[in-house]
């Protein structure tokens, strides 16, 4: 603070003179000069793609030779595609299946919320997965899945079930896959109930519980509501997180048995990189991006009333 | 607080209580345990098929040590380091920049700006994809740091922006406001007032940051890809490839890879839950 008041005092000091910045510069494009640099870069690397992968998903290219326009011709090929098909009907079961990550995170954060001894350790342990990078998440459970010496098999055998090898299973693939990528998700959705968990109104609780509400009902009536903005992050950054899966479909099956794990972001890069479809990967990218909007456009409306 | 304190409960939950938080974190982190123990099994055990009994031998130095000698994993873990520490202090400059300025000035357009900060941090990878690459190589970039740390900062410009605005709000107009009857220029404002506030909250988005860009797998595989720019990432995948029957290598690969981000997070700790929460909660 005594920084503060020193430098006022010297500037206060000195004669103003109009060549400062600031004083020369018109006052409306102060706030612009200040973004200036970060906007630039913004839109360089993030606004402009956006477009142009737009307008490529119109084109045929290889990524070297010349582009060729062929209207929506990407998009009809795309449509009968049966990867296409494969790859959204995965990412609507990743989206299902990552819901289950806020009631989870929910439930361990209720189960942690206490202050006995070493607690803080006990919560940071629990939220170590979201630290981890997805490559070794992705390696952890291959190797947990693996037939031969993974421990998945190991506890079935112990049982008395059948092994199965679980990445190479068509049928199976994908729910090993979401397995994987639900324990980083459920340590996020947990560390966001933990703080709101933190920030609940002590008043509403006492007087609920001199009503006598208790359990499931106190939960239900009076807590919930009071963990709304927390619900609805966690719900946000869910579906977000199922889109976005990449990572883990490529560390753990680069999208196979024969194409059966992929998703729309694993596609895209497939079609782009390996096949040199440059036009048709933006047109797998496209669709990605509008399902995704329709979230984005959603979480922004809600974010900037709350601004208001 | 909700639920109840348990020390109101008997004795007898309270001691269920605390036997069960050690064995529900045994539970949650076993895939990650098993990990940490392959890392120092011998070759041996691996190939006698002993994953999960107790190591005939620990072979913590010998198997760290060949993983650096052995493999590129030195350069992968320089490589990250140096791609990632230039682009987080890129984008937390550039975002407490930008932040200020659609915290503390009301113009035309300032919600616009936010929004757009906002919806572009969440847009899917792949829509960036090709542009972003045909750019790099434009720039004579693709292959080397640098492509990965332009695009780092520019794409983590838009959260550190909504979290360096949501966290300047709060901060008192008046300061501001005397100093600018005292005439003091706009950008002495921000870099003697302004600034020397923020420091708590530079220091959260820094950590936060640094994991998320650390973590990087996709930019890793698109924008590089020769040994001696490649971060940890996208090295230890290719790693998987080639040790495909060396585990205990490449489970002592993971730890390296993982261990940077996961120091940070619990030495900074508070930092890292309140800015993943500042970033968050709001709305």
């Amino acid at each position: 603070m005594s920084e503060q008041s020193s430098v006022a005092y010297e500037t206060k000091s000195l004669p103003v003179t109009p060549k400062k910045l600031g004083s020369r510069m018109p006052k409306h494009l102060v706030p612009w000069v200040f973004m200036a640099p970060a906007l630039l870069l913004f839109a360089l690397y993030v606004l402009y793609p956006i477009v142009s992968s737009f307008i490529l998903s119109f084109y045929s290219w290889d990524g070297l030779g010349d582009k060729t326009w062929i209207g929506f011709d990407n998009y009809i090929q795309l449509f009968d595609s049966e990867t296409f098909w494969t790859a959204l009907t995965n990412n609507v079961i990743w989206m299902v299946l990552f819901m289950l990550a806020p009631p989870i995170g929910l439930g361990i954060a209720l189960f942690l919320n206490q202050k006995v001894r070493g607690i803080r350790l006990v919560k940071a342990l629990f939220f170590f997965p979201f630290v981890i990078s997805q490559v070794v998440i992705g390696l952890v459970f291959s190797w947990f899945y693996d037939p031969n010496l993974g421990l998945l098999n190991s506890i079935l055998d112990l049982f008395g079930f059948n092994t199965i090898a679980l990445l190479s299973s068509e049928e199976y693939v994908t729910y090993g896959i979401i397995a994987a990528g639900l324990w980083p998700q459920i340590a996020y959705c947990m560390i966001l109930y933990l703080t709101g968990l933190n920030n609940l109104s002590p008043d509403q609780i006492e007087a609920a519980r001199l009503d006598r509400a208790k359990g499931f009902k106190m939960l239900r009536h009076i807590i919930l509501p009071q963990l709304a903005p927390a619900t609805f992050i966690a719900v946000v950054v869910t579906v977000i997180g199922a889109l976005r899966s990449f990572d883990l479909v490529a560390t753990m099956t680069a999208g196979g048995p024969w194409g059966s794990s992929t998703v729309l972001a694993y596609m895209m890069y497939e079609e782009s990189i390996f096949n040199y479809r440059m036009g048709y990967g933006a047109a797998v990218a496209v669709v990605l991006f509008l399902i995704m909007a329709v979230y984005i456009a959603y979480f922004l409306v809600r974010m900037l009333r709350s601004e208001k | 607080m909700y639920p109840k304190p348990i020390e109101h409960s008997s004795k007898l939950v309270n001691v269920a209580y605390r036997i069960s938080l050690p064995i529900t974190i045994v539970l949650w982190l076993m895939p990650l345990a098993a990990v940490m123990m392959t890392s120092i099994r011998s070759i041996q055990d691996i190939n006698q098929g002993n994953y999960w009994g107790w190591p005939t031998s620990f072979n913590f130095i010998e198997n760290y040590m060949l993983v650096f000698q052995s493999t590129e994993m030195g350069q992968y873990l320089l490589n990250s380091i140096m791609i990632t520490i230039p682009a987080v202090m890129g984008a937390v400059a550039l975002s407490t920049l930008a932040g200020y300025a659609l915290a503390k000035y009301q113009f035309k357009g300032n919600i616009l700006m936010l929004a757009i900060f906002i919806g572009g941090n969440f847009v899917p990878f792949q829509i960036l994809m090709i542009p972003v690459r045909d750019l790099t190589i434009s720039l004579g970039l693709y292959d080397t740091h640098m492509a990965l740390i332009m695009f780092h900062v520019a794409f983590q410009t838009g959260f550190c922006t909504l979290f360096m605005r949501n966290f300047i709000v709060g901060l008192p107009n008046e300061l501001l406001e005397s100093a600018r009857v005292d005439g003091v220029s706009e950008f002495k404002i921000f870099w003697h007032i302004v600034l020397p506030l923020v420091k708590p909250a530079l220091a959260a988005l820094a950590v936060l940051v640094f994991t998320f860009i650390w973590n990087d797998y996709f930019w890793a595989l698109v924008l590089v890809q020769s040994d001696t720019v490649r971060p940890v990432t996208a090295g230890l995948s290719s790693l998987q490839g080639q040790w495909l029957a060396s585990w205990n290598l490449i489970s002592a690969g993971a730890v390296v890879a993982a261990l940077p981000p996961v120091a940070l997070f619990f030495a900074m700790q508070r930092h890292f839950i309140a800015g993943l929460t500042l970033g968050a909660t709001k709305g």
